[in-house]
């Protein structure tokens, strides 16, 4: 800016000086959008529930679910470090053979055409119908909800492998084929890195998911865990505790999104690069 | 006369088994190593399909493809190929994307770990070479489309390929940075004297950059007619509006002219 002074008018210089406020403010207010509102949300659904008087055991206030959390907080931590263990169980699984499992469809076309209708057929099922059959196979405990959150966030996963690899361009293999390079050299140096956004992309569904799988098993099968926490609590009538399940889950969900996201800047920069670029350097 | 480094004898090619499109039929040719030859013709006639047999990315449905001496069964290991987008990996900062090939290609891929400073040197050199030098930290997309290309360029070169199989490598690129990539190539190529296959529908490219012209027919594609480019090098812009070069550059259009509307040509 200050180099260019000298050359620029005192109109444009102003114009520019305008331009790049504006831009901050446009950060700033992007920064703080979300707790904005978070907290007018809050704000609202307690207002309502005054003014309108609902009462307790259909929707509490958030005072109402905030005592709840603070008279529970024991066991609501407990059971949700449980959901929490069961759901990066499943997801860890399930980053694993859908690592491998995407390499595998979107190098092959044969894998492709032997395994997607199969793959197709499977994510159709609904997961809560197959927890039953999980607890004949595993008992209730904590294999139900891993597996569950498993089988729910494993399949984004491969689509977004394979779409990743199998469109890598054609004139980028010849010149890596015409060198010599093995297949396997291929998916390494290009299929890979260049699945990484994609990739990324499905772990952000991913791992919300898996909760939702993770959840799903314990309401079915309570044993432990955030699920049977909220199936007791509304057995109980009592509707703040549901609540407080519920708030807690979305904590832990938007949470484990972020440091998906976070992780996916770091490594993948270079596939979202000048989304924002605009003046940002001004600021 | 020592034999030629490329020898294409008779070849066809037919895509999508028996009456699928034939690409190439009775399609002949011969290049001398060092030689840089330019192939010319209407658009679909099969000039890429050329390149990938050569390179023997794609096997020929019939005829004979042998380069430098031995039968082409697989795909070559010493060819360099630069293609009209330059696909470059968009994670990679350009000294890296230059340096792929030697990660790959089997003649360099074990050496790499042990002489990365001289390999490393090598790419600068061929990065100042094309007139990228101080860019090498750059990631592509902070590159402009020509600049872009010329990182394809060295990429092309970096593991000294004998065969430089360059398809429409500018036709992506306005006119005059596509003029300053022909000098740039011919300083490459006068350097390091590689075979090249330039295809290119680009007549005055042709002419500025080859040694040798050959024209190919309509589809399905084979040589008819061939021209010695006898002017001096290097050639620079002044030379395009020689009286010489336009008349080979007018000679060429009307061959393709006539392959354009099917007549058969005297070579």
């Amino acid at each position: 800016m200050s180099q260019s002074a000298s050359k620029m008018s005192p109109r444009a210089q102003a114009r520019y000086n305008a331009m790049a406020a504006a831009a901050r403010r446009q950060r700033r207010l992007q920064a703080m959008l979300p707790w904005l509102v978070i907290f007018g949300m809050f704000a609202i659904w307690e207002i309502g529930c005054i003014v309108f008087n609902v009462p307790v055991f259909i929707l509490p206030a958030p005072h109402d679910i905030y005592a709840a959390a603070v008279r529970w907080w024991y066991p609501l931590l407990q059971d949700s470090l449980v959901t929490l263990y069961s759901t990066m169980m499943g997801f860890g699984l399930a980053i694993v053979a859908g690592l491998l499992l995407g390499i595998a469809i979107g190098s092959s076309t044969l894998v492709y055409k032997g395994l997607y209708p199969l793959l197709i057929a499977f994510n159709s099922i609904p997961k809560v119908a197959v927890v039953p059959v999980l607890i004949i196979w595993f008992g209730i405990g904590v294999w139900p909800a891993v597996i569950t959150a498993f089988l729910i966030s494993f399949f984004p996963i491969v689509v977004n492998v394979a779409t990743g690899i199998a469109t890598v361009e054609p004139e980028l293999k010849d010149v890596l084929r015409a060198l010599g390079a093995r297949p396997r050299d291929i998916i390494l140096k290009v299929g890979l890195p260049r699945a990484m956004p994609y990739f990324f992309a499905s772990l952000k569904i991913a791992v919300t998911v898996a909760f939702v799988g993770a959840i799903i098993a314990e309401s079915v099968a309570p044993n432990a865990g955030i699920g049977r926490l909220m199936m007791v609590a509304s057995s109980r009538f009592d509707v703040p505790l549901v609540f407080a399940g519920l708030l807690t889950t979305g904590m832990m969900g938007i949470v484990l999104y972020w440091i998906a996201e976070v992780i996916e800047r770091r490594t993948t920069g270079w596939a979202t690069r000048s989304t924002d670029q605009n003046l940002a350097a001004g600021g | 006369m020592t034999r030629p480094f490329v020898e294409i004898d008779q070849v066809a090619m037919r895509y999508g088994g028996v009456d699928g499109t034939l690409a190439l039929e009775g399609c002949s040719m011969n290049i001398n190593q060092g030689e840089f030859v330019a192939v010319v013709g209407p658009s679909g006639c099969g000039k890429s399909t050329l390149m990938r047999l050569v390179t023997g990315l794609w096997p020929a449905t019939e005829g004979n493809v042998v380069v430098a001496g031995q039968e082409v069964d697989g795909p070559l290991t010493i060819a360099g190929m630069a293609f009209q987008a330059p696909t470059l990996l968009p994670w990679r900062r350009i000294l890296s994307n230059v340096m792929l090939p030697l990660e790959v290609t089997p003649q360099h891929r074990d050496k790499l770990g042990r002489d990365r400073a001289l390999y490393e040197a090598r790419a600068r050199e061929l990065l100042r070479l094309v007139g990228l030098e101080g860019f090498d930290n750059k990631y592509p997309y902070q590159l402009s489309g020509g600049m872009q290309q010329r990182t394809s360029l060295c990429r092309a070169l970096i593991h000294d390929p004998a065969l430089l199989m360059l398809d429409e490598p500018f036709s992506a690129l306005d006119v005059f940075t596509r003029e300053d990539l022909w000098a740039v190539l011919q300083n490459v190529w006068m350097a390091k004297k590689p075979t090249v296959v330039l295809v290119t529908h680009d007549l005055r490219e042709a002419v500025y950059l080859a040694d040798r012209v050959l024209v190919m027919s309509a589809r399905p594609g084979r040589i008819i007619a061939e021209r010695v480019n006898p002017l001096p090098r290097p050639r620079t812009l002044e030379t395009t509006y020689t009286a010489e070069f336009q008349d080979l550059v007018h000679d060429l259009r009307g061959y393709i002219a006539a392959a354009r509307s099917g007549e058969e040509v005297a070579a």
